[in-house]
């Protein structure tokens, strides 16, 4: 049964199990552990950020391709389902129809550029997404009558998420508000998301896409139009992408440039995969819970840190909160370098090394 | 400025004519995409007459254009170079644009006697002064940067992309902690400030000293890349790696020295840009990088007569645009690489062996 539901592709480690099974059941259990708004928040944001960077290492860890024009799919999710509920009323079937009109669209722009640049090499991709990305960007700015422009835009979400509501009461527990209701929501379409990823990553298709990833030479010559490969693996990077930002605008009942379109949080990404592990889908749970809650708490202990050391100019400035990017900055290449597996990697690493002695 | 040009060598030996006409090694002119720069500019003019609007906005905005595309251009023709010669793409280059731009803001503040002083000579004095400490400063940067962070991954695709953009963050953050975030002026020398009248048409001065620099920028590049060995070597370099080290040069050295002029290159062009703009912030790097890598993707990696040409078209089409529809600026730039590489999906220019 939990061979099914992973797809056979198991953590491999115990402390990895046991890593895993502990973030997974302190996300099931979020809100009725912890009442505060912040740890809900970061709970779903952690939630959305998994199917986002599992999203993403679909294309990096699995195919081999760099892709800066992920947030922009992620904002295209966003700004769906959020200017839907806006322009047309908050109901549930104007999220479904905004959510589907993202993902036509969003597949739609992948399958484009996919055609436009697969064909040539992994950095002319990189550099068109990144051009694409800012160039939506900018437009999503700029036609503010229609997306809210920098302000972005605040919606109502359907009755049954709003905090106001109330499903009933639970003995030991208490009122079940809306919130809760949305969180759940997010929690499971994120699991499911999560393991259709790993499904994918497992199936016959999944096989490909590593092979053109190690060799596309080889690939190729075994007869497999990898063109074709890779542009479906974009495309459906982009349709999971689209999703994610759908189930973030739900949640944040707001969207704008900033929290879905900036290349800040295409570093994020970056970041997540590349600490957690390339090419291990696991890497993604990981690298987004580390980075999340890094983001929500290291930020304060910077700022402790910096009033220890306020004697010093350079180290205060150094150690400033708004500076945690740079520590993080200093990880990724440290990363990339010493351990191009991420964290997931080196868990496996120290169990293969086990084994063998 | 044709990519296409091998070394001429006469044979010693009579060998059977050539397929082709062309004579061997020749340079075969690619006089297509040279037409395309008259062309936009003619249809630009065509659509604002049939607006109404006077011929000498067009001249300013074909103007504005060329600075702007040459300010593009020095940014860009290094970057296109180490592409060319090692396959390196540094995601990081906008580090250099920026850093470039704040030493030079640092350097003019205590110059600033000689930057509010009428005179055009000393106000140039100061500027090359700044120009100076932001290009030594950034080949440097470049040096340090090739060693520590490229050369381990030489060859490696995706780590280098990976790398090189953990090393813009890195390096952007540094310059909040050394500067810090908030918008810094950048106040033009006073002779540079203000436009020269002619007839209808007012030309900013900046403008027509930054279009000079390019274009001694371009010229000097010509020369040095057709006319010395060392350039030879780059050529060569571009053309067949691996030949080039069976012959016994260091490309190794030779492909640090292009990093570090690129990177040069790069604090050059953040310089005028910051002038141009006459305000500097941190994110100056990733404003232009996108612009610079349209450019050289429509050019043609490795190619720098393309990177030229590219450049000078993206900023034709950022200026008409920018006048006749603003909002949709920088997408019409996209829409322009997307119709050239529908047109060579290599780019205008593609470099031979890729």
């Amino acid at each position: 049964m939990l061979r099914a539901l992973l797809s056979d592709d198991l953590p491999q480690s115990r402390l990895l199990a046991a890593i895993l099974l502990a973030i997974v059941l302190l996300l099931a259990a979020a809100p009725l552990l912890f009442g505060g708004a912040q740890a809900i928040n970061t709970a779903a944001k952690i939630c959305v950020f998994i199917v986002l960077v599992a999203s993403y290492d679909l294309l990096l860890g699995y195919t081999g391709i760099v892709s800066f024009a992920h947030t922009m799919f992620y904002g295209i999710g966003g700004y769906g389902v959020g200017l839907a509920l806006y322009g047309w009323g908050p109901t549930w079937s104007s999220a479904g129809l905004g959510l589907s009109l993202a993902l036509l669209a969003g597949t739609a722009l992948a399958l484009l550029i996919g055609l436009l640049s697969l064909r040539v090499r992994a950095i002319f991709f990189a550099m068109i997404t990144l051009a694409v990305a800012s160039a939506f960007a900018i437009l999503a700015a700029q036609f503010s009558e229609f997306t809210g422009g920098e302000d972005g835009r605040s919606f109502r979400v359907p009755e049954a998420l709003r905090p106001g509501y109330s499903l009933g009461e639970l003995p030991l527990i208490g009122p079940i508000s809306g919130r809760t209701v949305a969180y759940y929501l997010v929690f499971v379409s994120a699991t499911v998301l999560f393991l259709a990823a790993l499904r994918i990553v497992n199936s016959p298709f999944g096989r490909v896409l590593q092979a053109i990833r190690e060799n596309d030479f080889r690939a190729e010559a075994l007869g497999y139009p990898t063109v074709t490969y890779r542009t479906v693996a974009n495309c459906l990077a982009a349709a999971m992408a689209v999703l994610a930002g759908g189930l973030n605008a739900l949640w944040l009942r707001y969207i704008g440039p900033d929290t879905t379109l900036s290349f800040a949080i295409m570093v994020d990404i970056l970041l997540m995969v590349v600490i957690g592990g390339m090419g291990t889908m696991y890497g993604a749970v990981i690298g987004a819970t580390l980075f999340v809650l890094a983001q929500n708490y290291l930020q304060k202990l910077m700022a402790a840190a910096a009033k220890a050391t306020e004697a010093l100019p350079l180290v205060a400035s150094l150690l400033h909160p708004d500076r945690w990017l740079l520590w993080l900055g200093i990880l990724f290449v440290l990363s990339v370098y010493f351990f191009p597996t991420g964290l997931v990697g080196k868990m496996r690493g120290a169990r293969a090394a086990a084994d063998r002695a | 400025m044709t990519p296409a040009r091998h070394p001429t060598a006469t044979p010693a030996l009579p060998v059977a004519p050539a397929a082709s006409d062309a004579p061997i090694g020749a340079a075969r002119l690619d006089i297509l995409p040279l037409l395309l720069l008259p062309g936009l500019a003619i249809a630009a003019l065509a659509i604002m007459l049939w607006q109404g609007v006077p011929v000498s906005t067009w001249i300013t905005l074909t103007i504005a254009a060329l600075a702007m595309g040459m300010m593009i251009f020095v940014i860009a023709s290094g970057l296109t170079l180490v592409f060319g010669l090692m396959d390196v793409l540094n995601f990081g280059h906008g580090a250099f644009i920026a850093l470039g731009a704040y030493l030079a803001m640092t350097t003019l503040i205590p110059l600033a006697g000689w930057v509010e002083a009428p005179s055009l000579a000393l106000n140039l004095l100061a500027l090359a002064l700044a120009v100076l400490v932001a290009m030594l400063g950034t080949g440097a940067l470049g040096w340090l940067f090739e060693r520590v962070i490229i050369m381990p991954v030489y060859g490696q695709h995706l780590k280098q992309i990976l790398i090189t953009t953990g090393g813009l963050i890195v390096a952007e953050q540094l310059i909040h902690v050394i500067w810090g975030g908030d918008q810094k002026p950048m106040p033009l020398p006073s002779a540079l400030r203000g436009a020269v009248i002619v007839g209808d048409v007012a030309v900013e001065k900046f403008r027509l000293l930054a279009v000079a620099i390019g274009l001694v920028i371009f010229l000097g590049m010509l020369l040095l890349l057709n006319r010395s060995k060392l350039g030879l070597l780059i050529r060569a370099g571009v053309e067949n790696r691996e030949m080039v080290e069976a012959l016994g040069y260091r490309i190794r050295r030779l492909f640090a020295l292009v990093f570090v002029a690129g990177s040069a290159l790069a604090g050059l062009g953040g310089t005028l840009w910051a002038l141009y703009r006459e305000t500097l912030t941190a994110g100056i790097g990733n404003e232009l990088i996108v612009l610079v890598f349209i450019v050289i993707i429509i050019g043609g990696l490795g190619s720098v007569g393309g990177c030229f040409l590219g450049a000078l078209l993206v900023a034709q089409v950022a200026n008409y645009t920018s006048y006749l529809a603003p909002k949709v600026a920088l997408a019409s730039n996209i829409l322009l690489m997307v119709a050239i590489l529908m047109w060579r999906p290599q780019g205008l220019y593609p470099v031979a062996k890729r």
